[in-house]
């Protein structure tokens, strides 16, 4: 897992993942890229990252990975990052393809739904917390139960 | 005493409380007016692991943390 201080370099970072594994005998290499659209005004978007907690849901699922012979690979950027770059990517390597594409989506899914990250709209140099595109994490309403 | 911390949008500061279980923690915050719309929403961890039990015990030092809904990517 990767975390860099803005836009991500897509090309350098999946070419080095490439690298990496060109000679680890993988069939499949599944590459996710996440861009930044231009909409509602937005000059970029903003991360904030809980990286303890982002790095246990990380290795959780290259375990998962490990189990069909396959990794995971992700890299988040952390603060703004302007419209029509680069905030997030992902990939999937496996022997098969039929792995990488399940792998894929159940992966980019659930980090959608569980990783520790918090996004804003900047607009005129503000920060806005994208409240109705964000999702509650697994558990969440546990310390407001009534007891 | 018990470290509280809330991240991301909630911009709260972070509280040192004393409790011995995570339903003492539970009606402390839930006292708090400036939480009564983010407690429904948020997930609890417990010295960075996620947890899902009001009776979880608790120890001093321990750190307890507060996340809002997520949006990654």
């Amino acid at each position: 897992m990767e975390l860099y201080q803005g836009s991500l370099d897509v090309k350098a970072i999946f070419g080095r993942w490439l690298d990496e594994q060109s000679s680890s005998n993988y069939g499949a290499y599944i590459p996710f890229v996440g861009t930044i659209r231009a909409e509602d005004g937005i000059e970029a978007l903003s991360f904030d990252i809980y990286e303890p907690i982002l790095q246990a849901w990380f290795d959780e699922w290259q375990k998962r990975a490990a189990e069909r012979g396959a990794i995971v690979k992700m890299a988040h950027a952390i603060g703004d990052v302007p419209v029509h770059t680069s905030s997030y990517i992902s990939a999937v390597f496996s022997p098969k393809r039929r792995v990488a594409l399940e792998l894929i989506d159940l992966f980019v899914e659930d980090f959608k739904a569980n990783a520790p990250i918090w996004k804003y709209d900047v607009i005129d140099g503000k920060r806005i917390y994208a409240a109705d595109r964000s999702t509650s994490m697994d558990g969440a309403g546990l310390l407001a139960q009534s007891n | 005493m018990i470290r509280v911390e809330f991240l991301g949008p909630i911009g709260k500061k972070p509280l040192e409380i004393d409790a011995a279980t995570l339903r003492e923690v539970s009606d402390l915050l839930q006292q708090n007016e400036a939480l009564a719309d983010w407690l429904p929403k948020c997930a609890v961890a417990l010295n960075d692991m996620m947890i899902n039990d009001l009776d979880t015990p608790l120890k001093a030092g321990d750190k307890i943390t507060i996340l809002p809904p997520v949006c990654g990517g």
